[in-house]
C-alpha cells in the first residue's frame, strides 16, 4: 500500500492530465481499473527499491500536455536504407497529415482513440491488460498512469506477413508532456517489424503474440532530451517469437522498461540494447522476464558506453515460473567506461521455480583494453579512431541481435557518429 | 637512420630502472640484432621506442632520421617509419584484420600527407603480401589474431610490416615460439623487405633467427646496458658459450 505521500504524487499526476473523452464501457473500465492500480502503488519515489539507481523525480513532475502544434518537424529517416512505413506523432498526437499511408496486406491500423470508442475483441483483450499483469511482482505505477490517461497511439492488428516496417516517429518541440499507448496484437503465423524514434514522455507498448507469430522491434532514441519513461509489455504464445533492441543516445534521464512473459511453450524472446551515454546523462533499462511455460528461450544483450559523468543502469530479472521446464535463460550486460566520471551500476536477478533449467548471468565493467590500444596506435592508427575502433568492437555484439542486417548497420552508424562526436560534450 | 643515446629508462608505477644509458646507432639499409639474456632490457627498449605507456625516461634520447621519438606519439612514430613487430601480437576480438590494417595505412598517409589507397588497390597489395607468406586468404577476415596460432600471429606481424613498408623496423623475439620452418617464412618475409634502404633491429634470445637474417652488427645487451658490440661472429660466440661467460669476459 502506497504512502501518504507516494498517493498525493498519484493524484496529483492525474490531475494535470485531461480526462480521456467519451469512450466505451469496457475502455472505461480499463481506465478505472489502471487509475486504482497506480494510486494502490502510488508514484515512484527514489527510496523505491525498483528506483535504487534512478531517481523518478523527473519522471514524475506532473508536466501538462502541451497543446497540439502544428509544427511539421523536419523528417530524416535513422534506419538508413530501410524505408518504412511512417506514423509520425508530433507532442504524443498523431499526425496522419505527416504519415504514410499505413494499410497493408496483413496488417489493419486504428488509432487508440478510434478503438477505446468501439468493441474490438482483440483490443477489449489487450489494451491495459498486459500492463495490468506486468505489475504482478513489481508495482510499475508510470505505466497504469498511462493506461489511465494516455488518448494517442497506435493499434496494429497484424494478421499475415506485413511487408514493410512500420515507423513509430515521436517527436517532440517544445516541453510538455506526451502519452502514448500503442496496443499490437500478432496473430497465429503472422509477422510484423515495427521501427520506432524518438522519446515520447511516457510510452506504453503492449504485444501479445498469438502462437507461431513473429514480432520485431528496433527503436533509436537519440539525446538531447529531457524525462523519458517507457514501458513494453510483451505476451507470447507457443512458438512465438519476440526480438526487441533499443540503441539509446545520452538523454537528460531514459528508464526503459521491458517487461516479457511466455505463456506458450517453445517461444522465443530476445531483448537488447547497446548504450552510448556522455555529458550528464542517465541511462536506465530494467527487464523483466517471466517464463511460465514449457521449453522457451530468453536472452537479454546490453552494452554500455559511458564517458563524461553519463551514468548506466541495467536492472534484469529471470523469473520462472513452477512447471516452466526445459527453460533457458541468458543475460549478459556489459559496460566500458572511457572516463572516471562514468558509473554503471548493474542489477542481474535470478528467481526460480522449475527444477530443469538453464539460466544464467554475467556483467563486467571496465576500460578499453590498454594493449590492444597501443597496438593499434603502434600501426598508426590515432587515438581517437583506435578508441571508436575497440568501442565498436565492444558494443557489436548489441548490434548482432538485430536480425536485420541494414538495419543493424544503421544502428552501428549512429553508434560510430556518436563516438566520434562524443569528445566536444565531455564533462 | 635510428640513434639512440644514453637512454635511461625507469618503470613509471616503480622505482626499477631497466635502462641505465643504452647507445646504439643503426644506420639505413643495415640489420642490427640486439641478443641478451632475459630481463636485460631488450623488449623494454623495443617498447620505448614505439611510446608504450609505463615507462619514464630519466635520460638520453632517441631520434628517427634527427626526429624526437620520445616526444611523439605512437601513431605519429609509425606514420614516421617505424615499427614494432610484436613478441606477442595483440588480439583484438570484433576488429576485422583488414579493416584494421587498412585504417592504419591510411592514417599512416593521412599524417605523411599522402592520398588514401583505394579498397581494390588495398586489397590487392595485401593478397599478393599474404601469398608470400603463407597466408590463407581466410585468416584475413578474421578479427585481429583471434583464433590464430602462434606461427599465424607472426606471420600476420610480418605481413602488417610488408604492407605499411615502414622504414625502421623493430622484431621483438619475433622466433619465439616458432617451429623452424615457420622461422624460415618469416625470415623470407623480413629478407624480401631488404632492399638496402630500410633498417631492422632483430631482438632476439637465440642466434637461430640470425642464421637466417644475416646481421650486420650483434649487440650484447646486459643489464639495461650494450655491453659488446660486434659483427656476426658476436652471435656465433653467444651460442658457443652462453651469455653467464660472455658477461664474465666483458666484466
Amino acid at each position: 500500500m502506497a504512502t501518504d505521500a507516494k498517493r498525493k504524487a498519484a493524484e496529483a499526476l492525474l490531475h494535470v492530465l485531461p480526462l480521456p473523452g467519451r469512450e466505451a464501457g469496457w475502455a472505461r473500465e480499463a481506465r478505472a481499473a489502471a487509475r486504482t492500480r497506480l494510486l494502490e502503488a502510488g508514484a515512484p519515489i527514489k527510496r523505491d527499491e525498483y528506483w535504487k539507481y534512478t531517481d523518478p523525480a523527473r519522471l514524475t513532475a506532473p508536466l501538462a500536455v502541451v497543446d497540439p502544434t502544428d509544427a511539421r518537424p523536419e523528417f530524416e529517416s535513422p534506419f538508413g536504407e530501410v524505408r518504412p512505413r511512417r506514423a509520425r506523432f508530433v507532442n504524443g498526437r498523431f499526425r496522419p497529415d505527416l504519415s504514410d499511408d499505413l494499410a497493408q496486406d496483413g496488417l489493419t491500423v486504428a488509432t487508440l482513440s478510434e478503438t477505446l470508442s468501439h468493441d474490438l475483441g482483440f483490443a477489449r483483450d489487450l489494451f491495459g491488460r498486459l500492463e495490468a499483469a506486468g505489475q504482478e511482482k513489481v508495482a510499475r505505477p508510470l505505466a497504469a498512469l498511462n493506461t489511465a490517461c494516455a488518448t494517442e497511439g497506435l493499434v496494429l492488428h497484424v494478421t499475415g506477413e506485413v511487408a514493410e516496417p512500420v515507423h513509430l516517429r515521436h517527436d517532440q518541440v517544445g516541453e510538455g508532456s506526451s502519452l502514448l499507448h500503442h496496443l499490437i496484437r500478432v496473430e497465429s503465423g503472422a509477422s510484423i517489424m515495427v521501427l520506432e524514434s524518438g522519446c515520447p514522455t511516457n510510452m506504453v507498448l503492449e504485444v501479445d503474440i498469438a502462437d507461431g507469430g513473429s514480432f520485431q522491434h528496433v527503436r533509436i532514441q537519440q539525446g538531447p532530451r529531457a524525462g523519458s519513461a517507457s514501458h513494453i509489455f510483451a505476451r507470447l504464445g507457443a512458438e512465438a517469437q519476440f526480438k526487441t533492441f533499443t540503441l539509446t543516445t545520452d538523454g537528460e534521464l531514459t528508464r526503459n522498461e521491458v517487461l516479457m512473459e511466455f505463456t506458450g511453450d517453445n517461444a522465443s524472446g530476445h531483448i537488447a540494447g547497446a548504450v552510448l551515454g556522455k555529458g550528464a546523462s542517465h541511462i536506465d533499462n530494467t527487464i523483466f522476464v517471466t517464463h511460465g511455460a514449457e521449453g522457451c528461450e530468453s536472452r537479454q544483450v546490453f552494452k554500455h558506453v559511458l564517458t563524461g559523468k553519463a551514468r548506466g543502469i541495467f536492472q534484469g530479472k529471470i523469473f520462472v515460473r513452477k512447471g516452466a521446464q526445459k527453460t533457458d535463460g541468458y543475460q549478459i550486460s556489459q559496460a566500458v567506461l572511457l572516463s572516471e566520471g562514468a558509473q554503471f551500476s548493474v542489477k542481474p536477478e535470478l528467481e526460480i521455480y522449475a527444477d530443469d533449467v538453464k539460466c544464467s548471468h554475467g556483467s563486467t565493467t571496465g576500460q578499453l583494453d590498454e594493449t590492444a590500444m597501443f597496438y593499434l596506435r603502434s600501426r598508426g592508427v590515432p587515438e581517437p579512431e583506435a578508441e571508436a575502433m575497440l568501442v565498436a568492437a565492444f558494443a557489436n555484439a548489441a548490434f548482432e541481435e538485430i536480425g536485420d542486417k541494414a538495419l543493424a548497420d544503421a544502428m552501428r552508424a549512429h553508434a560510430a557518429r556518436w563516438m566520434a562526436e562524443r569528445g566536444g560534450c565531455e564533462v | 637512420m635510428l640513434e639512440i643515446k644514453n637512454l635511461h629508462v625507469k618503470l613509471e608505477d616503480e622505482d626499477k630502472v631497466i635502462l641505465k644509458g643504452v647507445d646504439l646507432t643503426v644506420e639505413a639499409g643495415t640489420v642490427h640484432a640486439i641478443m641478451g639474456p632475459n630481463g636485460s632490457g631488450k623488449s623494454t627498449l623495443s617498447y620505448v621506442l614505439t611510446g608504450r605507456d609505463g615507462y619514464e625516461v630519466t635520460q638520453g634520447s632517441a631520434t628517427l632520421d634527427g626526429d624526437d621519438l620520445l616526444a611523439m606519439d605512437p601513431e605519429d612514430r609509425a606514420a614516421h617509419g617505424l615499427f614494432l613487430a610484436f613478441q606477442y601480437p595483440v588480439e583484438i576480438p570484433g576488429v576485422g584484420n583488414m579493416t584494421f590494417l587498412r585504417t592504419a595505412m591510411n592514417a599512416q598517409r593521412k599524417a605523411r600527407g599522402e592520398p588514401q589507397i583505394s579498397a581494390p588497390e588495398f586489397l590487392k597489395l595485401v593478397r599478393t603480401q599474404a601469398k608470400a607468406l603463407h597466408i590463407d586468404a581466410e585468416m584475413l577476415k578474421r578479427p585481429v589474431n583471434v583464433g590464430f596460432s602462434g606461427g599465424e600471429k607472426k606471420r600476420n606481424e610480418i605481413l602488417q610490416m610488408a604492407v605499411l613498408q615502414p622504414r625502421m623496423c623493430i622484431l621483438d623475439e619475433t622466433d619465439s615460439g616458432l617451429d623452424v620452418d615457420a622461422m624460415k617464412l618469416v625470415a623470407e618475409g623480413v629478407n624480401a623487405l631488404r632492399d638496402g634502404n630500410r633498417a631492422f633491429l632483430v631482438i632476439t634470445h637465440y642466434q637461430r633467427l640470425l642464421d637466417h637474417i644475416k646481421p650486420d652488427v650483434v649487440h650484447i645487451m646486459s643489464d639495461g646496458r650494450i655491453v659488446e658490440t660486434g659483427g656476426p661472429e658476436l652471435a656465433l660466440r653467444v651460442e658457443a658459450e652462453g651469455y653467464t661467460r660472455l658477461q664474465k669476459s666483458v666484466a
